[in-house]
């Protein structure tokens, strides 16, 4: 039972980290029909600048929770502007395009964002400041960390910010016509252009403070670690049901406890066949299992043929 | 006149369909009668789409059912559909874009042949005669619908009329039984219309019954043998075009409220 | 001067043949390396036209391509080498690789093709994922795989006595290793490359491009789209499990890291970069890709110290971080390829003006 509740507690929070960028993968999905792959790269480059930028505050002297945070705010603000440039100069060319072009543009751009970021930060591993200080707590045999409960408030209150702007302001309500009908959405006034750039600066920005609890979670960052934390984020947001944004955050925190009871159970449940190191695979697993009976997602609405 | 009728065609009975709340088909039963050309009529979003779309097995009926040549339709397989010989056009044209018109029309052989990929790799006998009798068809109905020397041409570059008129060709293609076309005339001139008319009236003198969703009243009254008036998702009548002019509930739907 | 039309006539089709012999003789003078590279060129020419019938002809994006070739590698690798102490003949393994490949390919198609394709992308890039997660620990506790350090002493490709590596005097000529294999990878390349051209211009080849035009208009003429989708899928898989086989022949060693999703891009580019279904694209994209890295591997290095007398940047990122903006630029200026099919290209200029 305590391994049970413990895996819990730990998918819940690497689940928060899913869903923050699964978030960016569904809005951009959801407006324009792309699967950004870039997107994981942005979280990297959120981490890796945090790294530098905090690391540097704090050898000046900064207070290290200063430093956090003004590391924090560097990577937002980082991300967004590269959001924005990715959209402005990689896709909007292409928004006429065949189907397949921005998505082979938008490899090419993961491509291009990582291997800039191993000629910035070089090839090996960095070590993330540490903020906070280990603090354990105990709640019915289950342990966690300071850094555990500050990760799943942050997401939280991220989340909840990003639907008070979808529901509650205009520029939400413009992101949504446009979700539902570009053309449409134009003829009534909407700027498409600027709700596109929105969204991938809303989801950049959403991408940067997952960027920043990763690293201050593992402690480590790499110029590759984006690439699987994407792709599992992406697989989040599909088993959501794309496009959907309570779909994203729920998949996220789902997908997190799946891999976290299947990394914790996998041993048993094969009679020792199959170790902890498979279990990147339940993602997919899960993936496709879903797939197969409810195409849409957990929580997608039916979309039929378009006749 | 009726009485020297085989079965009918195509009978619908008692179809419904529903989207959500909204009843798109409410208990819509009729009979489409051998080598008649068949109207069916309605103010917007009366359900002739819809209708359609459940006879080509696009959607799933949520009551009722058709039956064809004898036999029911399968719900939901519109691959089927083709198969049985019910071959259908789209109000906003389908054609394959990046293909070239002949190759568009060739595709519509499909059903009607059998080449697998084992024929194809090593070109036997077989294969390469029903290469040929596809390639010969393709280019008779290119003919048929005067749209020969765009053989060549990728579908979308054809003009819009032209594009009309290859659809068509590659509906029949599939050798139908019953062709449904889905307001072949709309977004056309006078002209266009006329020979569009000429076009309709030729297939149905080589044999194939048709099926014609149109907005254009006139053109439905002048080339049907019946008509069916839709409206909001219920029959109105299936009558002669001279009944069903003068019907008081036809007007009324047209016009009214 | 028109290409098409001289390399159809028989002149062309002799020189062109002349060429194709001559070539691996005249890598050699720069050493058997050049030979190893044009082998390769030619096994991803192979592999991307395996490729090409499920994304050019049939508009499936199959993002984990490279896992086919993993299995028919490993299938290869396990089923002749010191390994299990197996050396079975290559009639036998190269038909069981294409055929696991195939049936993964059925197993993994079967329930995603009826979704919409951008799923197909994820689920296969998951799937690419999960093979080589497999690969890297099936070492334990039944050693399969042998794990990170792969499989190493695998058989070459062999007819009875006549073996493919270490050189052998023909006709006088000392023949090397890598060159036989070139010549059994151009034999291939040719029959892979008339089974396109005949799939492309037949029943089941049109029926895919239908598909992937318009799947409702598709299906509304009677084509069963899932089930030629999954075919295209399946006989893409097969043909990615003969290339691994023959791959892991020709190396003599396998690991996992050749299975990273990188490679699956690479092949991906190949096809996409050269020109979408259109055979000679694909090829030019398939020798482009894997001549142009290694012509960087080996000029980047010495292109920095000429013109800063310093190394400024890694080659090894330098050279990914130019094949990364290539394949942003050529999406951005040239959409349907660099040698797009001609209807195609007439098409794009007519829109032009």
């Amino acid at each position: 039972m305590d391994i049970f509740l413990q895996q819990i507690v730990n998918g819940l929070v690497q689940g928060s980290i899913y869903a923050l960028v699964a978030l960016g993968y569904t809005m951009v999905y959801g407006i324009m029909g792309l699967i950004n792959f870039a997107h994981g790269e942005v979280v990297m480059i959120g981490t890796l600048v945090t790294i530098t930028v905090a690391g540097s505050l704090i050898k000046a002297g900064m207070p290290v929770a200063l430093a956090g945070l003004a590391g924090m705010m560097a990577a937002v603000l980082v991300c967004m502007a590269l959001g924005w440039a990715l959209e402005r100069v990689a896709y909007r060319p292409l928004r006429h395009a065949p189907r397949l072009t921005p998505l082979i543009t938008a490899i090419g751009m993961s491509i291009v964002l990582q291997n800039l970021a191993m000629m910035v930060w070089g090839r090996n591993y960095l070590t993330f400041p540490s903020f906070l200080p280990s603090v354990d707590f105990e709640l019915a045999g289950a342990h966690f960390t300071a850094i555990q409960v500050i990760i799943v408030l942050v997401s939280a209150a991220t989340m909840g910010a990003l639907l008070l702007l979808v529901y509650r302001t205009k520029l939400g309500m413009a992101m949504r016509a446009t979700a539902q009908n570009p053309a449409v959405a134009s003829l009534m006034g909407v700027n498409v252009n600027r709700v596109i750039a929105a969204a991938f600066i809303i989801g950049s920005a959403l991408g940067a403070v997952a960027g920043v609890m990763v690293g201050a979670y593992y402690e480590i960052a790499h110029y590759q670690m984006g690439f699987m934390l994407g792709l599992k984020a992406f697989t989040a947001a599909v088993l959501g049901g794309i496009g959907n944004l309570a779909g994203a955050m729920l998949g996220g925190i789902l997908l997190g406890i799946i891999e976290a009871l299947g990394a914790g159970y996998i041993g048993d449940l094969t009679g020792g066949f199959l170790g902890s190191h498979y279990q990147d695979i339940f993602a997919f697993v899960v993936l496709i299992v879903v797939l197969m009976f409810k195409p849409s997602g957990l929580f997608g609405e039916k979309s039929g043929d378009r006749a | 006149m009726s009485a020297n009728l085989p079965t009918p065609l195509l009978e619908a009975r008692a179809v419904a369909k529903h989207f959500g709340g909204v009843k798109a088909l409410r208990d819509v039963s009729l009979s489409i009668r051998r080598g008649e050309i068949y109207g069916l009529i309605g103010p917007n979003g009366a359900g002739k789409t819809t209708f359609f779309n459940c006879m080509t097995g696009l959607y799933v009926p949520d009551g009722g059912g058709f039956t064809f040549d004898g036999t029911p339709l399968v719900a939901d397989a519109s691959d089927k559909a083709a198969a049985r010989g019910i071959a259908r056009t789209f109000q906003n044209i389908r054609l394959f874009g990046n293909m070239t018109a002949l190759e568009n029309v060739m595709v519509g052989r499909h059903v009607r042949t059998r080449a697998g990929v084992l024929g194809a790799i090593f070109q036997n006998a077989a294969t390469r005669a029903e290469e040929a009798a596809i390639r010969q068809k393709a280019i008779d109905l290119l003919h048929y619908v005067r749209i020969e020397e765009r053989a060549d041409d990728l579908a979308r570059n054809l003009s819009y009329g032209d594009q009309r008129r290859l659809e068509i060709a590659r509906a029949l293609a599939t050798d139908p039984k019953l062709l449904c076309l889905d307001e072949p005339a709309a977004g056309m001139n006078a002209t266009e219309t006329e020979q569009l008319r000429e076009l309709i009236d030729g297939i149905r003198r080589d044999g194939t019954t048709i099926l014609l969703i149109e907005h254009d009243v006139k053109l439905v009254m002048g080339l049907c043998d019946r008509v069916a008036v839709l409206d909001y998702g219920a029959l109105l009548i299936e009558d002669v075009p001279a009944v069903v002019q003068k019907d008081q509930r036809v007007i009324e739907a047209y016009l009214g409220a | 001067m028109n290409f098409g039309r001289f390399f159809r006539s028989t002149v062309g089709i002799a020189t062109l043949a002349a060429l194709l012999v001559a070539l691996p003789f005249v890598a050699a003078m720069g050493g058997q390396a050049w030979v190893r590279i044009l082998d390769f060129a030619i096994l991803y020419v192979f592999l991307a036209l395996g490729l090409n019938i499920v994304v050019g002809l049939a508009g499936l994006l199959d993002l984990g391509y490279i896992a086919f070739y993993a299995v028919g590698a490993y299938t290869w690798a396990l089923l002749a080498s010191p390994h299990f102490g197996l050396h079975w003949p290559i009639w036998a393994i190269l038909p069981i690789g294409a055929g696991l490949a195939c049936l993964a390919g059925v197993v993994l198609g079967s329930p995603t093709l009826k979704l919409r394709g951008d799923y197909l992308a994820i689920v296969t890039l998951g799937f690419g994922e999960i093979v080589r997660i497999f690969l890297n620990n099936l070492n334990a506790p039944i050693n399969v795989t042998n794990g990170p350090q792969g499989i190493t002493l695998i058989d070459p490709v062999s007819f009875g006595a006549f073996k493919f590596s270490g050189t052998t005097q023909i006709f006088g000529f000392a023949v090397s290793g890598p060159q036989k294999y070139y010549f059994l990878l151009i034999a291939l390349a040719i029959l892979v490359i008339i089974i396109n051209l005949r799939l492309q211009n037949s029943r089941i080849g049109r029926a895919w491009q239908a598909i992937r035009e318009d799947e409702i208009a598709a299906k509304a003429i009677g084509i069963n789209t899932r089930n030629l989708k999954l075919l295209a899928f399946a006989m893409g898989a097969s043909f990615g499990g003969v290339a691994g086989g023959i791959f892991s022949a020709m190396q003599g060693f396998v690991s996992p890291e050749s299975f990273s999703l990188i490679e699956s891009i690479m092949i991906l580019a190949m096809v996409v970069l050269g020109g979408m279904g259109h055979i000679p694209g694909v090829i030019l994209g398939a020798v482009l890709l894997t001549v142009l890295p290694e012509v960087l591997r080996y000029g980047v290095g010495p292109l920095q110290m000429a013109l800063f007398g310093k190394m400024l940047a890694d080659p090894e990122s330098l050279r990914m971080l130019v094949f990364g903006l290539a394949l942003v630029l050529v999406m951005r200026f040239k959409p349907a390829g660099l040698w797009p099919s001609p209807v195609r290209r007439r098409e794009l200029q007519e829109t032009g003006k």
